[in-house]
């Protein structure tokens, strides 16, 4: 659904792009994503100067701040490297997103540059580099939330053929697996009613193939999630894909 | 914190209502999903083709239509062109004088919703019955249709039960078939008498001048069965090149409206009753009916003139499924509606300006519509125009971005706003990275703020 046409990946230096979640409170996504890059023969580069894919301002409608931020993030990102991030919504931000809102921009070629150099961390391992297995051990059974821009991506392909290749590792199935978790960004905030109805919905499918954890490909959606069991009294434990990844590496 | 108006609607919304719609879209949107993976190798491809001849369509509007009305002359037919809601009506109206006609039956469709037609006719002492059987029940309780396909999606049968018996249809009973047979012992009478059938089209085609029809209750037949008119009102954009899309549109059509392969009715029309015909409408009027349409042909948000009305869209949608059909306030709901129906509203965009917010972008409607319209974009163009547009019921619960953007832009202040995090509850909502947390917090609980530990750890770590 996404326009997702990428460069092929010839190298393995990297830049990484933590977003802003990760940069603000999932400080061990971002951890493990560096652990797992590095394990799939990646040299890493993050550049300080980065702060967010500008997504926020593009949803909330206010196009020119959004434009403001994805040109500071093309600008951070220069180099012909591929730029990974640990959230498909993010990426898609930036290989999606971002060049909608510079449709009539003169750097439109910059802004589809960086796009086309930029990946999901499952995506790229996967889509990229070319892994079909992960080494390692982790015992769970694993509901994986369908993120929503991982669809028409590589992402939930490739998130599922690296879990159901570690050892222990059981994905669960669960109902409407196509519904949305209800975050949506500044949607949760200007549709509070509807947002909250569309968690616990989704909540409910969940608990119900008893899974021992909750992963995605997507901070964000595991942030409202989560939140929403953890004020219902009910907290529900989720995981990063690339923490699951990063964890079974230690019985590799 | 401002709540959006759909928003309201949806928490004031009885959860029965609530329970009618999920049940009803969720049904239909899984079977819709079984039956195209099920019998197409590719339904995405084929959804793909669809869209692209559509667009094509769009594309080539200047001469198809002129093609099309030199068709339809050459099988007989009268066509008309309207450029308001207003002409439209008035062209109805104009046939229908001509042939000192004052009854009125008429199938299933949304450009006559779209124009308030059956309004402007009671004006004029005509009567415009509704023959579809929601239509009709919508019609018998003044109330509005909350689908496009089905549009008593919002009503349970003891309503219905309850208002066929203030109607004197006959005394209670919420059986679904003791209700469609009062239904059609009612309507049979009314065909009969009708002068003039009035029906919509779902497509056109230009290579032959057919009018194609579907319908599942085949309302539309007995429509033209008796009365010696049959006007079509036609959207300028339902046109298709060949007879031959017709097959891969019909197809897709069925199977995302209401997961059949094939509606149970399908009419080929292709003028008035021929001198060897029996009986039929001696004079078929096709008006075609532009309505806005031509503005959003020119907007960067054309795309959503290749919908095809199968309410895909609006089944599968979270929002839609919370909200129902009434909350968007206008004639097309859902996905398609929160698109369209601001585009049509013209000058009174504003009123209509934060439809395009109800949505998480979550994409699903663009990943069920046969016709591959990506919603979640034109949405996106259309919330960049509501806000320089300076809509405010489109601002309302979106925080401004601009602060954000001026920090998000400074990797210095960016820093230092991640490091004083700590501080969370005395900084300006908007000064925090993620814009709305404040507000968010109030059904959720988040997580402890790490600002800065990640970059830390990068810094000190000794590197394999
Ligand atoms: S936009 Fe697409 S899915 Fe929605 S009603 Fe139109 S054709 Fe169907």
């Amino acid at each position: 659904m996404l326009n997702a046409e990428r460069k092929p990946v010839t190298g393995k230096r990297v830049q990484l792009m933590a977003t802003c979640l990760c940069d603000a409170f999932y400080d061990d996504v971002a951890r493990a994503t560096v652990e797992v890059l590095e394990h799939a023969g990646c040299t890493i580069d993050f550049p300080e100067g980065q702060t967010c894919c500008g997504q926020p301002a593009l949803n909330g409608g206010d196009w020119a701040a959004a434009r403001k931020v994805v040109r500071h993030t093309v600008r951070t990102f220069a180099g012909e490297d591929p730029v990974i991030l640990p959230s498909g919504s993010c990426a898609a931000m930036l290989f999606h997103g971002a060049p909608l809102a510079f449709e009539h921009e003169p750097d439109l070629a910059a802004v589809e540059a960086l796009g086309r150099r930029t990946w999901e961390l499952l995506d790229f391992l996967v889509n990229g580099l070319g892994l079909t297995s992960w080494p390692g051990r982790y015992d769970a059974r694993i509901a994986l939330h369908r993120a929503c821009h991982a669809r028409g991506t590589g992402s939930l392909p490739a998130a599922l053929t690296l879990l159901r290749s570690i050892r222990g590792v059981e994905v669960v199935e669960f109902g409407e697996l196509e519904q949305c978790c209800g975050f949506g960004g500044t949607f949760s905030v200007a549709f509070p009613h509807i947002s909250q109805a569309m968690g616990d919905l989704k909540l409910e499918h969940i608990r119900a193939a008893r899974p021992d954890l909750l992963a995605s490909v997507d901070m964000s959606c595991l942030m409202h999630l989560s939140g929403r069991a953890a004020h219902e009294g009910q907290p529900i434990k989720i995981r990063h894909v690339a923490q699951i990844l990063r964890d079974a590496l230690a019985s590799a | 914190m401002a709540q959006q108006l759909i928003d309201q609607f949806a928490a004031r919304l009885p959860a029965d209502r609530r329970a009618a719609v999920y049940q009803s879209t969720k049904t239909t949107h899984e079977k819709r999903t079984a039956m195209l993976f099920d019998q197409f190798a590719e339904p995405h491809r084929l959804r793909a083709l669809a869209g692209g001849i559509k667009q094509h369509v769009l594309e080539n509007l200047d001469t198809l239509l002129p093609a099309v009305e030199a068709k339809l002359q050459a099988n007989g037919a009268q066509v008309h062109w309207a450029a308001t809601a207003e002409a439209a009506c008035a062209a109805v109206l104009r046939i229908m004088q001509a042939r000192g006609a004052t009854k009125l039956v008429k199938a299933k469709t949304m450009v006559s919703e779209e124009i308030a037609l059956e309004h402007f006719l009671a004006a004029h002492g005509i009567e415009a019955l509704e023959t579809d059987l929601g239509e009709f029940i919508v019609q018998l309780d003044h109330d509005r249709p909350s689908h496009i396909v089905r549009p008593i999606i919002h009503k349970n049968r003891r309503e219905i039960a309850q208002s066929f018996e203030r109607h004197g249809l006959g005394a209670y009973d919420d059986d679904p078939q003791t209700i469609t047979r009062r239904a059609r012992q009612f309507l049979r009478q009314k065909y009969l008498q009708a002068d003039v059938g009035l029906t919509g089209a779902n497509f056109v085609s230009v290579e032959s001048g057919r009018l194609v029809l579907v319908t599942n209750e085949g309302n539309s037949r007995f429509s033209l069965a008796a009365p010696k008119c049959h006007i079509a009102l036609v959207g300028i954009e339902k046109l298709v090149p060949r007879d031959r899309d017709l097959g891969l549109l019909l197809n897709l059509l069925a199977r995302s409206a209401t997961a059949q392969q094939l509606t149970v009715y399908t009419e080929f029309i292709t003028g008035p009753k021929a001198a060897t015909q029996p009986d039929g409408p001696e004079e078929l009027h096709v008006i075609f009916v532009d309505n806005g349409r031509t503005d959003v042909l020119a907007s960067e948000c054309r795309a959503i003139l290749r919908c095809i009305r199968c309410g895909a869209c609006m089944n599968v949608c979270p929002v839609y499924r919370q909200a129902s059909g009434h909350a968007y306030r206008s004639v097309y709901p859902g996905p398609v509606g929160a698109v369209l129906s601001p585009l049509l509203a013209g000058k009174k965009f504003p009123e209509l300006a934060d439809l395009p917010k109800a949505s998480s972008l979550c994409g699903a409607c663009h990943e069920v519509c046969p016709v591959d319209i990506p919603i979640p974009d034109l949405l996106l163009r259309l919330r960049d125009q509501g806000k320089r547009a300076g809509a405010p019921l489109a601002a309302a619960g979106t925080p401004p971005m601009g602060a954000w953007a001026l920090l998000a832009s400074q990797p210095a202040a960016w820093k230092a706003a991640l490091l004083g995090g700590k501080i969370i509850n005395y900084l300006p909502t908007k000064l925090l990275p993620v814009p709305p947390l404040r507000a968010w917090e109030k059904s959720r609980t988040l997580p402890e703020w790490r600002g800065g530990e990640f970059r830390r750890w990068l810094r000190h770590r000794t590197t394999p």
